[in-house]
């Protein structure tokens, strides 16, 4: 890594590119963000700390992260049924089923939020037998927990996926040959292999849930301290022009997606020195 | 299929496979999850969007206020994706084409909007540009409007769509190599021609894909854009925001009628996205042989 810049001197345009790329970069990202951090060095710390303590930040925050948490749990492990679905069975419409575990991301969150408001609401498609049942989702926080599991679903499948196919069926066969059960493979051999994948889409999934916005807010109620996210905690303070508490609450989340994609970036190297690639 | 191969392939398949019933559970399960959490809401868009009729449907969409909405959209989305455009390619090719220390760390930097919650994509402009921001009274002493206006929603689109092309390029340029642009510089073509006849055609799919995902992504946002738009009827709010709107007054047929046309601009990117796919993964296969 001791390469400089320049050694491949031939090719023009360096200094020209790399210089407009720091620009860009610093105009439309580093220097909105640093604003972000300054801000709140002009609060002390006890202001800092009361804001982020009071009771409603807390429960906001309380309500975001637990069920970001549980929601890319149920990411975690229907993600792994549908990744082995897709890949290592045969049946119709596997592609188009394939293609379609990509909508939550290609789908704008405003629309998925209203749609599953509309699907999940007490005369909706699904809202309605699930009432019959006495189970309210729209405007409770089971809500909040469908629409976060929503939005996750394409991580875990899609880090997951492409390990899974190029899984040496060699291990597998061997396991199998020496006498190991089909369960004892498939949860000694395989999984363990698969562990930093699943990692990596599980805290994908769980970072996307905890500032996601548009598709939450419409089936949540939104109810302070109750089914109130933190994001819409800060559009709130924002509105109230109390840009302290707005900005106390996007630092702390700012800086848990920052060690959560820290994790992430050793996780896929763990990845790196635990399976030798090939 | 003659009886031999079966035999011959018959423990193959058993060692790699569960049991039938474990099969159609793991499939069942699989496709009854995909259908209630993807499929129903994506159904639902349309069923609510066409529930009073075609007529009723067109009405909602050539509303004075759905088309202001559609023009601000578009005007937004080829401003970002024109100036991402740029700055991806310029990325890419710094990063791709040479070798320099921090690499990895600017890579990390580009990617930083994927990790921003959106509503603090948004937030961070008011604190910059807002009446009690960092430059809030200067804008103001010269009457320039940022927020709450078409340059605040531009840059917030441009904040949260920023990773995409160059994300796009950099893996694909650097599989690619120097060498056809170290060629084409020896033979005496200038930098520019150099980028248009030899770097541009090599990485056309891979452009394309980037700008389609960045498209979709621009038109769709909604958080970032929410917090510094202002919801100005008629004015500053693009066409999620009037989904909200529209939701929030009980006009579903008009808010998901607006939502159907951003239900269908995901479902042409990701139609697209798969053909772009196959065609990278063809060109990877051809420079691999």
């Amino acid at each position: 890594m001791s390469a400089t810049a320049g050694r491949r001197s031939t090719l023009p345009g360096f200094g020209l590119t790399m210089g407009l790329t720091l620009t860009w970069l610093s105009v439309i990202i580093l220097i909105p963000l640093a604003g972000l951090f300054l801000k709140t060095f002009e609060l002390s710390l006890d202001q800092f700390w009361g804001i982020v303590t009071s009771r409603r930040t807390l429960n906001a925050l309380k309500i975001s992260f637990g069920l970001s948490f549980a929601a890319a749990l149920v990411n975690l492990v229907m993600g792994t049924v549908i990744v082995w679905a897709l890949v290592r069975y045969r049946f119709p419409a596997r592609r188009l089923f394939d293609a379609i575990v990509d909508i939550p991301f290609a789908l704008p969150t405003a629309v998925a939020g209203v749609a599953l408001s509309s699907l999940f609401a007490q005369q909706g498609w699904l809202g309605a037998p699930l009432a019959a049942l006495g189970i309210k989702v729209a405007f409770t926080p089971i809500g909040i927990f469908i629409a976060m599991i929503f939005i996750g679903i394409p991580f875990v499948v899609r880090t997951v996926q492409p390990v899974l196919i190029d899984l040496d069926p060699e291990i597998e066969e061997a396991a199998a040959s020496l006498g190991a059960s089909r369960w004892h493979t498939v949860f000694r051999v395989i999984l363990p292999s698969l562990i930093p994948a699943l990692l990596t889409g599980f805290a994908l999934a769980f970072a996307r849930a905890i500032g996601e916005y548009g598709s939450v807010i419409f089936i949540a109620g939104n109810l302070p301290n109750v089914s109130e996210i933190a994001p819409l905690l800060i559009v709130i303070r924002l509105s109230e022009f109390r840009y302290a508490d707005a900005t106390a609450i996007a630092v702390v989340m700012l800086v848990a997606s920052f060690l959560i994609i820290f994790a992430v970036n050793r996780l896929q190297r763990w990845a790196q020195t635990r399976i030798p690639t090939h | 299929m003659s009886l031999q191969q079966l035999t011959v392939s018959a423990p193959r398949v058993d060692l790699r496979t569960e049991p039938r019933p474990m099969r159609i559970v793991i499939i069942a399960t699989a496709l009854i999850f995909l259908t209630v959490f993807v499929v129903l809401p994506l159904a639902v868009v349309f069923a609510q969007a066409f529930s009073r009729g075609v007529s009723a449907y067109v009405a909602a969409l050539s509303d004075p206020e759905a088309l202001s909405a559609i023009r601000l959209t578009l005007l937004v989305a080829t401003i970002s994706v024109g100036s991402n455009l740029v700055f991806g390619v310029m990325a890419a090719w710094a990063i791709a084409k040479f070798d320099f220390s921090g690499k990895t760390f600017l890579i990390t930097l580009v990617d930083l909007p994927f990790s921003v919650s959106p509503v603090i994509s948004g937030l961070v402009f008011v604190l910059l540009f807002g009446a009690q921001g960092y430059f809030g009274p200067w804008l103001q002493g010269h009457d320039i409007h940022v927020l709450f206006a078409v340059p605040g929603i531009t840059l917030a689109t441009i904040f949260v769509t920023f990773p995409f092309v160059a994300r796009a390029l950099i893996p694909l340029m650097q599989e690619q190599g120097t060498q056809e642009e170290e060629a084409a510089i020896s033979l005496g073509a200038s930098g520019l021609q150099t980028f248009f006849r030899v770097t541009l055609p090599n990485i056309k799919w891979g452009l394309l894909y980037g700008v389609l995902l960045c498209n979709a992504r621009a038109m769709g946002e909604f958080g970032a854009v929410s917090v510094v738009s202002g919801h100005i009827r008629g004015e500053t709010n693009t066409m999620p925001l009037l989904v909200e709107i529209l939701y929030n007054e009980y006009q579903f047929v008009s808010s998901f009628a607006i939502a159907s046309l951003l239900a269908m601009l995901a479902l042409v990117t990701l139609v697209a996205k798969t053909v772009l796919e196959r065609r990278l993964d063809e060109g990877q296969l051809l420079r691999d042989d």
